[in-house]
């Protein structure tokens, strides 16, 4: 988004509700995402279950903002940063809306393991929490601030959540190696490990989506491709 | 500011310095870029930017305008355009130009389409029709006029108004087509039409079209050059200025920040 506001009020309007609706659907993710944790360290289904309610909100909000970006590309046909802004939000509101269906999942295993009496204190599960719901607040504050560095700092933190996954799973595997009676709780935990080191992955796509609609950079995939830029439209020419 | 993409096809405009004066007031310049040839390139900007008085430059039109001043060098594949001796005339044989309105002769079709060859001298009747047909099948128009090529000019739709003026402007075989806002006073459908024939046109010739219509410049150009007040502020493949200006400029016209 350029610093300065359209000639045309009504499309700068529908851009700064397209972009306040996408912060509200990103701030209820947050929620979903603490709320999940929080259900599951507290052994509270109540709380569960209304996280389970609270996704019908993303859902919505993901169909809304959808509609909003179509009307808005075949109405003022957007280029440049505003093009990049769109179709941004197009690709964000699928990630989000991902997230907080794990989290919707994390809450279902809840109730499964709250039918069971505790396997073992959680250590490493709530900090995986902690840090994929802070990735996400990053990323959402970096997108505000319009802030590629911000961005990238979020992108090296998913390898701090991938190392918390395979910790979380080799003890895991101790413990349905010591007695089958864990299985049930320990496959449980796992589900829910994995589905925060999902998270994080979903919110890694959201930083280089922010890094692109600042910088107008593609950073997906760098190492399986040469270097950014390589798409580089002017060779179309040569 | 971004620049240049293949200069090595035939047809390329090499532009050096160019400032033009209309008077005392200069009103444009000076711009130094390389039109590509065999490609179409579009010039946006808003009112008074300069961008007509720099389509009109590249074939010499201005001379026509009492107190216009040219300073710079133009260059058709290495040949000047404005280099002592040079023939205007000659000039405009090989850029070609098509304007805003469509302008017909009070002709018939074959007579508005033969007029610049008969006009270079040119009397073999074979000769002229081959030329004429050729020209009406370039400009995408001879289906539609073959069986009434005597009739007159002025009976024909807007669109194909505006397709004979190209066509007209083809007959001579020229390099280059310059269009100021081809399709500025035509319906969608003799919009398209256009369009189109600006893509198959850019097989043949370079093209470099005018037009207040952003998503026309996006739609049919490889390039596109911003000017502002008179001057160039930037000229990248069309892609470019319409994903990722460097421009902050450029970013606020195109998106529509502007004034």
């Amino acid at each position: 988004m350029a610093g300065r506001e359209h000639t045309d009020r009504e499309y700068e309007h529908e851009l700064r509700q397209l972009r306040e609706q996408l912060l509200v659907m990103g701030s209820h993710v947050e929620s979903i995402i603490g709320d999940s944790i929080q259900a599951l360290l507290e052994r509270d289904s109540k709380l569960a279950e209304r996280t389970i309610a609270a996704d019908k909100v993303v859902n919505r909000m993901e169909v809304e903002l959808d509609g909003l970006c179509l009307q808005i590309l075949a109405r003022r046909q957007p280029v440049a940063s505003d093009l990049r802004f769109i179709t941004l939000v197009l690709k964000v509101v699928t990630d989000l809306e991902r997230i907080a269906d794990l989290g919707v999942n994390i809450c279902e295993r809840v109730l499964e393991l709250n039918a069971e009496p505790q396997l073992k204190p959680y250590v490493d599960i709530p900090h995986m929490g902690r840090e994929a719901q802070s990735m996400l607040r990053e990323v959402l504050d970096a997108f505000v601030a319009k802030d590629a560095e911000r961005a990238r700092k979020v992108i090296d933190r998913d390898e701090v959540v991938d190392a918390l996954y395979a910790q979380v799973f080799r003890e895991l595997l101790t413990f349905m190696m010591e007695s089958a009676h864990n299985v049930y709780r320990a496959t449980r935990l796992q589900s829910i490990a994995k589905y925060l080191e999902r998270m994080a992955d979903h919110t890694t796509n959201l930083a280089e989506m922010v890094i692109f609609m600042v910088d107008g950079q593609d950073v997906r995939h760098l190492t399986s491709r040469e270097e950014p830029g390589t798409n580089d439209p002017r060779r179309e020419h040569n | 500011m971004a620049t240049l993409l293949d200069e090595s096809l035939t047809g390329s405009l090499a532009v050096r310095q160019l400032s033009v004066y209309y008077g005392d007031k200069k009103a444009l310049g000076p711009v130094t870029m390389t039109i590509p040839g065999r490609q179409v390139t579009a010039l946006i900007g808003p009112s008074g930017c300069g961008k007509s008085t720099f389509l009109r430059s590249l074939n010499r039109m201005n001379e026509m305008i009492p107190g216009c001043r040219v300073e710079g060098v133009v260059k058709l594949d290495e040949e000047s355009i404005y280099g002592p001796g040079v023939d205007a005339v000659a000039v405009r044989r090989r850029i070609g130009m098509v304007f805003q309105r469509s302008n017909p002769f009070p002709k018939s079709i074959y007579d508005n389409v033969a007029y610049g060859l008969r006009l270079g001298g040119m009397k073999d009747r074979s000769e002229l029709g081959g030329r004429v047909e050729r020209a009406l099948k370039h400009a995408a128009l001879w289906e539609e006029v073959k069986d009434r090529l005597n009739e007159s000019a002025l009976g024909l739709s807007g669109g194909q108004q505006q397709r004979l003026c190209i066509a007209r402007a083809l007959a001579v075989e020229p390099d280059v087509l310059l269009m100021d806002e081809p399709a500025s006073a035509l319906d969608p459908i003799a919009t398209a039409h256009i369009e189109e024939l600006i893509h198959e046109l850019a097989r043949d010739y370079t093209v470099v079209i005018v037009t207040h219509n952003m998503q026309q410049a996006a739609r049919v150009s490889h390039n596109t050059a911003f000017f502002y007040m008179g001057d160039l502020i930037e000229f990248d493949t069309t892609q470019t200025i319409f994903t990722k200006p460097t421009q902050s400029r450029t970013e606020d016209y195109i998106t529509g920040r502007f004034g």
